[in-house]
């Protein structure tokens, strides 16, 4: 009988390859009962990069980006995150996986029976040995990230939206994660509360080499922060590539999302 | 007809191998020495001391029903030196871990499905994983240890009330308070009031794991979150009837 060396030790995590990208999806497929939901998705992402995931509602975006933390496990082909490929982790070993790695959703999922700055200290309470002070610094810096400082004694319940989502912003921030997913993060902001965060989201890159994938429909905000951006429809990348490319772009189905056209191949036989 | 018996014992299959791998998940945890002592302590208070009362009261109540149906037969055939054995042993034995878990499975059970449905159909609890923590260890093992620890106290005072209750309606029939612990004190056994015990803390067991499952498995928004906490109560009774039985078959062989 021949030892399994390729199978993790239970309780520990294998080590990240640093030459390996931060992100990579190969053949990925998800399904849900008979409906398909990403059909052969193939995507790289390399470090420091911040690569836009755009498409209709409902075509599978945040499925992905659930796919790409670990929430959900693929149908078939692979995660991988630095070269860790997520099907072969056991679930432990995927939650100290997840410490670097930030998730941010679309309705924000604050914890809503603790103020905002238990729900940012959470995972600094949780994961590293820091004492209250310590604590409370990191939270207080990373409020005024998001431009929220002194509403640590407030309650979710207490916030707008887009108040609650820059505080899921800042609680994802709280462990320095190398890769940061964002689901719609500039839905609901004002103007200006959402071109701040994008530059969060690129001083982010820029100082510290954060690798970043970005679900949203804002067209103007993806242009300004990605350096790649892919088109999703029928499960799969119809464009992948920067911005500016994909503008140009001769696919008539990526020309009307881009247009944001009410006719075309993306909305045949589905419009009410 | 036999695909809906068919779809019946997968989901019934299901929900047994669902409960098992939720208890040994947090069993792993609890074995590493990992229980969130501070979370812990929280849910003791939610489940032990603020359920006192109520199971306190119930089991007064229940006593005193008890006294009034049986005290009267008693003193008329002449076996009133067995009213007060005869009612802590059922007490002990039966009423009291059964009623208890019962109680508790209604105000906490409850709380918990509901809670954690929340939580589930709000996505916090995938932003609990998403950061790194498992809900079983943050949510589930602080519960499990919360009910397995508080349920036998909580029926030690309920078998308490429930003795009280009794004798307190004794008297009116006549049974001196004297007769009534002198029978308690002949009757009762240790055996009786440590099965009752060891009844309770599966009791706890039961009612912690369906509440937490239900409410894990929680989907379709605010009316999903309804159907668990009913569908957790429920559960939880049956399971504890259910074991109930097959616990005094075990414990009380004779």
């Amino acid at each position: 009988m021949t030892s399994d060396h390729s199978r993790p030790h239970p309780g520990r995590t294998p080590a990240i390859d640093p030459e390996s990208p931060p992100i990579q999806l190969d053949d990925l497929r998800y399904q849900v009962d008979s409906k398909v939901v990403l059909d052969g998705v193939n995507l790289t992402v390399h470090r420091g990069e911040i690569v836009a995931i755009m498409g209709r509602t409902g075509c599978g975006k945040t499925t992905l980006l659930r796919l790409v933390i670990g929430l959900v496990r693929p149908t078939s082909g692979a995660v991988r995150i630095h070269g860790i490929d997520l099907s072969s982790l056991s679930e432990r070993q995927l939650d100290e996986l997840r410490t670097g790695m930030g998730l941010v959703f679309q309705g924000a999922a604050l914890f809503d029976s603790m103020t905002v700055f238990d729900n940012v200290a959470f995972a600094l309470v949780e994961h590293r040995r820091m004492d209250r002070r310590e604590v409370a610094g990191r939270v207080e810096e990373l409020l005024k990230m998001v431009d929220m400082a002194g509403s640590e004694g407030l309650m979710p319940a207490q916030l707008s939206g887009g108040m609650r989502k820059r505080v899921a912003v800042a609680r994802a921030l709280a462990l320095q994660p190398s890769i940061m997913l964002y689901d719609e993060p500039t839905a609901g902001l004002d103007p200006i509360s959402a071109a701040a965060l994008d530059d969060l989201i690129r001083s982010l890159r820029d100082r510290v080499g954060v690798t970043s994938l970005v679900v949203s429909h804002d067209l103007d905000s993806l242009r300004r922060i990605s350096d790649r951006a892919a088109l999703l429809h029928g499960g799969r990348f119809l464009a992948v590539g920067p911005m500016a490319q994909l503008q140009r772009d001769s696919n008539p189905a990526v020309r009307q999302f881009l247009a944001g056209s009410p006719d075309g191949p993306l909305t045949e036989g589905t419009r009410y | 007809m036999v695909r809906s018996v068919g779809r019946q014992v997968i989901s019934a299959v299901g929900f047994v191998g669902d409960q098992v791998l939720l208890f040994v998940s947090a069993l792993g945890y609890i074995a590493r020495g990992r229980t969130g002592l501070r979370r812990t302590i929280q849910q003791m208070a939610v489940a032990g001391t603020d359920s006192l009362p109520i199971v306190a009261v119930t089991l007064l109540f229940v006593g005193m029903a008890w006294g009034w149906q049986t005290a009267s037969y008693m003193v008329r055939v002449g076996a009133t030196g067995y009213f007060g054995g005869g009612t802590a042993v059922a007490i002990a034995r039966e009423l009291g871990p059964a009623l208890c878990g019962v109680v508790v499975a209604a105000r906490v059970g409850s709380a918990y499905a509901a809670e954690l449905g929340t939580m589930t159909v709000t996505e916090q609890t995938d932003a609990l994983r998403a950061l790194g923590v498992s809900p079983v260890f943050y949510l589930v093992v602080p519960r499990l240890i919360a009910c397995v620890v508080m349920l036998p106290l909580l029926t030690t005072v309920a078998d308490a009330a429930g003795i009280f209750g009794a004798f307190m309606l004794s008297m009116r029939f006549g049974i001196s308070p004297g007769e009534y612990l002198a029978s308690v004190q002949r009757w009762l056994s240790p055996e009786d009031v440590y099965g009752g015990i060891a009844k309770a803390a599966v009791f706890g067991l039961l009612l912690a794991l369906v509440g937490c499952r239900q409410g894990l498995r929680t989907t379709g928004g605010a009316a999903g979150v309804g159907r668990a906490t009913i569908s957790a109560v429920v559960l939880s009774i049956v399971f504890i009837y259910a074991a109930n039985l097959l616990m005094t078959i075990i414990l009380f062989r004779h």
